[in-house]
This record gives structure tokens, sequence and C-alpha cells, in this order.
């Protein structure tokens, strides 16, 4: 699993210390404290926001990267589904007055149904024309957010009642940054779960022999779509999330622009690597906001900075600098 | 029928561009494995380019050139700093570099030139021709017949030459390519070169009639893409019907189904043809061999 | 003997050119039936449509004498069918125990929400599947490169991990696609005891092989190709003795080799 899933290698040789180190529990408590830490220092509520927008995205990120780092399949079209999480606690709360977490996990389960069906003969496609299908099917979804005006707002999106739970409306980019914290914890202990399981490791040996994976009796087309319906729901828990702290949602959230964020802070952090789906958003998300004192030339160096990364760290940010660590110690 | 006849034409207008950059795609994605999601930005820089010098007084014929040239710049320097140091990476890794790229232009074009729209004066004036009913811009035929010319060239240039026989023979294969002493680093650069080129031409052209600005390039890779898969990846005629196809069903689906959901038309047909034939239109069908 | 695997006038071409034209061979269980040829006469290809990778043109596969053309390779698997790889399929990312875990694939239990939520069976389940992939590892000789990632494994030790990983799916019938090529010589003797203990569990075992001493020493019956077409088949005693076989084939230096052992 080393440089498959570089957040839980263990060499046998480099005993029990580096085992814990390099474990499931040691992964999570590196992304705890990359949540709990920081706050220790932030000198403004701006910074709070900020990071309340990274770890719900990392949620999606972290998604993606099991349908992109372990399965191998790409997706062009993953912000559809954030888009169909962000629409669903946008319209049902409002409109038909459900309550905003039961409008979460209908949006869930609507985006594992969309994916469960028209993933079938998407999936069947591969490299490329995997890569163009999804990206139609993003398309389609963010048109028809756009326009049907009388449901979505069309262009312009529409308001998202905020959520309250046990009469407490949870409001305050402090709180949503713990939310966002805490979900994004929880949702990189499922995919980590993941990775040693039947499941996980049928995905990866599809990623590196789909025909071999086949001989010994590994279902592709079944963990190939089970991984897809996974990456959906998280993305649109992501979009759920997003659209409760942000309070107001457009298109854009849906839109192909999204889609292709989404793959290059997969592919930036590490594909394979929870840690690095994590970094990668962070990455992305922080390097625009550092860079605002640039104002124009901004979109530079953020089209450098990723030309840079993946020329130097090709194998992501996460996966280059263990392997680079590992090579010195 | 003189509405079918108008749909056609500005379905077939654009499709051209479309086509355009599908080649351009085609082209790099042959000598390379490289999908260039740079290639709209190669359109955008060809159009904005001729219009700026042309603000500045240079003579648009000229401009035009000078903007060509200029782009066909861009695309080696594409291949040599970004893409030719990455050699060996993964196929997602080189995409997302071309997507790195693609900001990158757009980040500068926004600066060096501006964020309004501009147009370009047409070629042989404004004033519609009308064919059967239907009015046709003399631009269009202009596009169309630009369109046309840089297939026959590319065509003659494949057939009739002998780098274009290395060229083609690199597409084959690489590496019996590279054995038989063709210098495949160059014609990977060389196809750089020349998609940049054809975009930038496309941008000329059309212009006039869509105006341009620094971020019209997105849309049309994104267009580009799909019609080069809608033909079948790799395959240059498929590229140039893929776009023509992609072109003409935005025209009629916009004309006769609805302008909101033009864009919708068109992978909505990608999406039931890729069904059927999972490798384009033109592709072939192979049996992966183990 | 029982025949387990049963192959039917199988036939396939490619752009037109039959690769493997009329061939039939019946495996039997306990015994190891080897498939001779030059290269290119179809053995991969004949492998490939038996055990669902391709889907043959003409002819019948019967496995457990039931029909199963044309069927995917994991519902055969599933019916007691695995095979290795002559070039090598190999989960690269995974290390060698890794690989053989999942060819036990189709013994755990598979539900996905189980997985996510790591339930403690799911553990209990790795550990046995872990365990019985070491069993197998230690089979093959390779029980001390366990935790080593695949890709950094020698050539000759991926040969036997893939027949592992085969094994690690409890078969009935498997392929062996050249398992000593690229071997030494002190790994394909061991080649030769772990295809025999195979064989001897009760297992069929096909070999496709170039070694022909191997071939020669092991086989119970041969199977010779030529150009996709079955050109004799019987015991190694005849098929060394058949005039075209020694013409078509083997030739100066194999005949000898062959006449050797
Ligand atoms: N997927 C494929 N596409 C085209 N030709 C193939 C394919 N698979 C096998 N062939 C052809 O079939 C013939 C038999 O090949 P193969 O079965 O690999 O031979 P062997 O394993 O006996 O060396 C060869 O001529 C080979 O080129
Ligand atoms: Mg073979």
């Amino acid at each position: 699993m080393t440089s498959h899933s570089p957040d839980i290698a263990a060499p046998p040789a480099a005993g029990l210390l580096a085992r814990l180190a390099s474990g499931k529990l040691a992964v999570l408590l590196v992304l705890a404290l990359l949540v709990a830490v920081p706050p220790l220092f932030f000198p403004s509520g701006f910074y709070y926001r900020v990071g309340a927008i990274v770890w719900i995205l990392a949620i999606a990120t972290i998604g993606l990267n099991l349908l992109m780092g372990f399965a191998g399949q790409v997706s062009l079209g993953h912000a559809g589904f954030l888009g169909i999480g962000a629409y669903a606690v946008a319209l049902l709360p409002s409109r038909y007055g459900i309550h905003g977490i039961a409008a979460m996990v209908i949006g869930a389960a609507l985006s594992a149904f969309i994916a469960w069906v028209a993933g079938r003969p998407i999936l069947r496609l591969r490299g490329h024309y995997l890569a163009v299908a999804t990206l139609g099917f993003g398309i389609l979804i963010a048109m028809v957010l756009t326009n049907e005006q009388w449901l979505t707002g069309g262009p312009d999106g529409m308001r998202v009642p905020r959520l309250v739970l046990f009469d407490w409306p949870v409001r305050g980019s402090d709180t949503w940054y713990w939310i966002g914290g805490g979900a994004m914890l929880i949702a990189a202990w499922l995919a980590l779960n993941l990775v040693d399981s039947p499941t996980g490791r049928a995905l990866r040996a599809i990623h590196d022999s789909e025909v071999a994976a086949r001989v010994i009796g590994v279902d592709v087309a079944r963990y190939k779509l089970a991984a897809f319906v996974i990456s959906a729901v998280y993305a649109s828990v992501a979009g759920s999330l997003l659209a409760f702290f942000d309070g107001h949602i457009t298109p854009d959230a849906a839109g192909f622009l999204r889609s292709v964020e989404l793959v290059t802070m997969v592919v930036i952090g590490g594909m394979g690597s929870v840690v690095g789906s994590v970094i990668g958003t962070l990455v992305i998300v922080v390097l625009p906001q550092t860079l605002t004192f640039l104002s124009d030339y901004k979109h530079i160096m953020v089209g450098a900075f990723i030309m840079l990364f993946m020329i130097f760290l090709r194998a992501g940010i996460v996966p280059s600098l263990a392997a680079l660590v590992r090579r010195r110690g | 029928m003189a509405e079918f006849l108008q749909f056609a034409f500005s379905g077939l207008t654009v499709g051209a561009v479309y086509a355009l950059v599908a080649l351009g795609f085609t082209l790099i994605y042959n000598a390379s494995d490289v999908i260039n999601f740079a290639q709209g930005e190669f359109v955008m820089l060809g159009g904005m380019a001729t219009v700026f010098l042309s603000l500045a007084g240079v003579p648009v014929p000229l401009a035009a050139l000078i903007a060509v040239a200029a782009t066909t710049v861009v695309g080696l320097a594409l291949y040599k700093l970004a893409i030719d140091p990455a050699r060996g990476a993964s196929a997602v890794t080189l995409i997302i570099i071309t997507i790195g790229a693609s900001i990158f232009l757009r980040g500068v074009a926004s600066i060096v030139f501006d964020k309004r729209f501009h147009s370009l004066p047409h070629w042989f004036g404004d004033r519609p021709l009308t064919v059967a009913g239907a009015s046709v811009l003399p631009q269009s035929l202009v596009v169309l017949a630009g369109a046309l010319v840089i297939v026959v060239l590319l065509w003659a240039f494949f057939e009739r030459t002998l780098f274009g026989k290395a060229v083609l023979a690199t597409a084959a294969n690489r590496v019996a390519a590279k054995l038989s002493g063709i210098d495949t680093g160059f014609v990977v650069g060389f196809s750089f070169a020349v998609s940049a080129a054809i975009g930038a031409v496309a941008g000329v052209l059309v212009t006039p009639i869509t105006l341009t600005s620094f971020d019209v390039g997105t849309l049309l890779a994104l267009k580009g893409f799909a019609a080069a898969m809608l033909g079948g990846m790799g395959h240059p005629v498929g590229a140039v019907v893929g776009g023509l196809v992609v072109g003409l069903l935005e025209a009629f689906g916009a004309g006769y189904i609805s302008s909101q959901y033009k864009d919708a038309m068109a992978f909505i047909v990608i999406l039931a043809v890729l069904f059927a034939m999972p490798n384009g239109l033109f592709g072939r069908t192979r049996i992966e061999r183990v | 003997m029982s025949v387990v695997l049963e192959a039917d006038g199988l036939g396939i071409s490619f752009g037109g050119v039959k690769a493997v034209d009329g061939v039939s061979f019946r495996a039997e269980a306990g015994r190891i039936l080897a498939i001779i040829g030059p290269n290119g006469a179809g053995k991969t290809t004949l492998f490939n449509m038996v055990s669902g990778v391709y889907l043959p043109k003409a002819g019948a596969v019967r496995l457990g004498g039931e029909d199963v053309t044309g069927m995917e390779p994991q519902v055969l698997a599933a019916r007691g069918l695995s095979r290795s790889f002559q070039n090598l399929q190999i989960f690269f990312r995974m290390t060698a125990a890794e690989n053989v875990m999942v060819g036990r694939h189709r013994h755990e239990a598979r539900g996905v929400l189980a997985h996510l939520l790591s339930l403690p069976s799911v553990a209990r389940q790795n550990r046995a599947t872990r365990a019985k992939a070491l069993e197998l590892l230690d089979v093959v000789g390779l029980r001390a490169q366990a935790d080593i990632p695949a890709g950094s494994l020698p050539y000759g030790a991926l040969k036997r991990l893939e027949i592992a990983r085969a094994l690690a799916t409890e078969p009935k019938v498997l392929l062996l696609d050249e398992p000593a090529a690229g071997c030494n010589p002190v790994e394909t003797e061991e080649l030769d005891r772990v295809i025999q203990q195979i064989a001897q569990s009760g297992v069929a075992v096909v070999l496709v092989e170039h070694d022909m001493k191997l071939v020669m020493k092991i086989s119970s019956r041969i199977l010779v190709l030529d150009h996709g077409r079955p050109l004799t088949e019987g015991t190694p005693a005849e098929v060394r003795a058949h005039p075209d076989v020694i013409r078509a084939y083997l030739g100066g230096h194999g005949a000898r080799e062959a006449a050797g052992v």
C-alpha cells in the first residue's frame, strides 16, 4: 500500500513506533491537530471563514479521491453533486418545511440515486471518454439549476434558510469552522476505513489492473459504481454544508470550474492520499486568499503555482514529500 | 426551410471553430498523449492580440499575422516550460498542468489586455447575404473557408511531406518512431506550435462574429474537447466532424427546442453516442491485449 | 478422472486473421495439461477466451459440466476458474500480501457499508484473510516478502505472486500462462514443485509454458498449437515422438532438449 495510500504506509522494519505513527489513528490525529491548532493563532474571524470552507470542501475532495485515487476513475462533473446537495438544503426547507438536516440527507440520497443510475452507463467508458461523459453529466446538472428559474432562482441563485438544531440557529464562521472540521474528520475516518477493507482492496486492485481483478472474482463494474456513489454522497454533503454556511447559493457551485477545481485539489494533494486531499484543498482555497494583495496578478500566480506543484511534486504534495522524507530518513 | 438554413449556417460557423479547437486537441494528443485544456486560450490569444495590436494602430491583417505568430510562440513555450519538464508524469498530472497553464494565460490576458469584450471589423463588411431566404454573414463564409483551408493544409502536410509522415509515425508508435531516428521531442513541440497557430487563426476568423474577451477560452476548450471525444480521440477527421456536429446540435437545439438548453443538446447527444459507441464516432474498438 | 474444464472448438479472429481456430481440450482434476506452441500460436488468446476476457467467436467453454461461454471473468472466478498472466498483471501499488488478499475477495463479506464503518467483523475478517494470504505466500516461497510493495519485487517473484493470488480464490481450474518465463533455474525448480503440489491438491491445471524440460516432466497430457490450430495432442512421450511437432515447433534445439528428458 506504500505509494498508493501514503497515509498509512508502514514498512515492517520501521518498528512499532513508526507503524503507530503511520496508522489510521495517526492520520486522524494529524488531521484533528490541523483543525484544532490554527484557531489559536487566528487574528480575525475571516480566518475561520476560510478555514470552514477548506474543511467542508475537503469532504468533497476526499470523496472524489476515493473515485480517482483508489478506483482510478476520473470525474470532471463532480460539482454536479455538490450542487444537488446545496440546492436540496436551499429548496426543501423553504418550500416544504423540511428540516435542514433531513434536507441534507435527502440531497445525499438523491445524489446517490442519480450517481447509481447515471454511473452504470458512464463508468463503462474509459479514460478520456469517461472524462468527457462526466463533464457532460455535470454540465447538464448545472444547466438545470441555471435554467429552471421557477425552482432555483436561476443564475442569481437563492437564499438558504439558516440551519436550526434543537432551537439553536447555527451561525457564525467560528461555529461553522468546527462543524466543518468535525464533518471532515468523520469523512476522513470513513475513507480510511474503506482503504483496508475488501472494498478498498478491490478498488486499489482495479486501479492497477482491471483484468487481474476480474479473473480473481472482483466485480469491477460494481466497485466502480460503489466508488462513484460514495463520492457523490461526499460531494452532496459538502454542498449542503457549504450552502448552510454561505446562506446563499448560485449554480456556479455545480459548474464546470468547480469540478475542475475539485480534480485539481485531489491531484495536487496526491491521488490516493486522504491527508493529501485535505492539503490539496487547503492549498487551492488558501492560495488565492493569500495572494489577494497581488490583486489582478492573483490568477497568474495561482496558475503558475499549479504548474510548478505538478512539475516538481508530480505525485502530489503529500506522497511526494512522504517519499522524500523516506529517502532521507 | 429558410429557418432551417439559417440555423444550419450559424451551426456550421461555430462548429468550424469547435472543429479547429478539436483538431488542436487531436494533434497534441496524437504526438504526446496530453489532453491540452489550454487549447481554448490559443483561440482567445489570437483574437485578443489582433484586437489590441489593431487598437495600437497596426493594420488588421498585419496584426493578425503577428497575433498568430505570438500565439505559436506561446504554444511552444507551454511545451518547453511546462509539459517537457514533466515528461513521464501521469496523464492526469499533465492535464492539471495544462489547466494551470490555462488559468495562467487567462490571468496574463486580463492584465496585458483587459476584461472587456472586443470585436474586429468584418473582412467583407457586415451586410448579410441572402441565401434561399436565410441571411448569412460574409464573415461566416470566411470562417468556413478558413477552416477548410487549414484542414486541407494539414492533410497535405501529413500526406505529402516527409516531416508530416514522421509526425504520423510518432502518433502511431512513439517507441518505434524514436528507434527509427525521429526526434519525437521535436515532433511534440511542433504539434504544440501548430495547435496554437490553428487556435489563433480560429480566434482571428471568428472574433468579428462572436466577439472575444480574456475568458472565452474555457468554454471553447470544453466544447472542443467534447467534439474531439465525440469524433474519437486522436482521429483528425473525427475531430472535424465532431466539431461541426456539436456546432449544428447547438444551433438547432437553440432554434427549435430551447436556447437556454443549447449546450445541453450537444452533451446529451455526446452521452448517447458514447453509450452506443464507447470510442466515439470514428474511433476503432480495440480489444485490450493482456 | 473427472473433466472439470472443457473447451470445444474455440475460435476467434482479429482484423480478419484467425488467431485461434477450432481448438478443443479437456482438463481433469488433479492433472496438468500443458499447451505448447511457438510464439503467436494463440495460447494466450485461448486462455483469454476460456477465462472470459475475450468473447469467443466460435465454440463453447464448459466448466463443471455447465456451458459458461461468454460469461464474465468474475463470474467464472466465482465458479472456480482462475489464471495467471504472461504479461504480469500485478497490483503494483499494493504489498505482496495485499495482492493475495484481493484473491480472497470472493470468500469475504462484501457489504460496503460495513467496510465504511469498519465494524469489528471487518477487522476480524481482515485478520483471517491475511492469515490465509500469508499461508499461500509460504506455498510459493514469498512469505518473507509479504509486506513489501509488489512494485519492488523481482520478476520471478511476481510470477509466483500471481500464482498465489490465483490460488487464493480456491479454484477448481487454474490456467498458468508461461509461469517459468524469466525465471532462473532455481526459481523454475521451485515452480515445478509448486505446480505439482497444486495439481496434487485436486486442481485441474492448464499450463502454457516454453520450458520443455518442465513441461515434459510434470504434464500428464500436452496439446500442441500452431498458427492457432491444434497440431496434435497426447502424452509427453507421444508428443515428443510426433514428427510434425519436431518439424513445426521443437526444431533442432528444442527436440534435443525434449528428447533429453
Ligand atoms: N487483442 C488482440 N488484438 C489483435 N491481435 C491479437 C490480440 N490478441 C492476440 N492477437 C494476435 O493473435 C495471435 C496469437 O497471439 P497469442 O495468443 O498472444 O500467442 P501466444 O500466446 O501463443 O504467443 C497473434 O498473432 C497476436 O498478434
Ligand atoms: Mg502468450
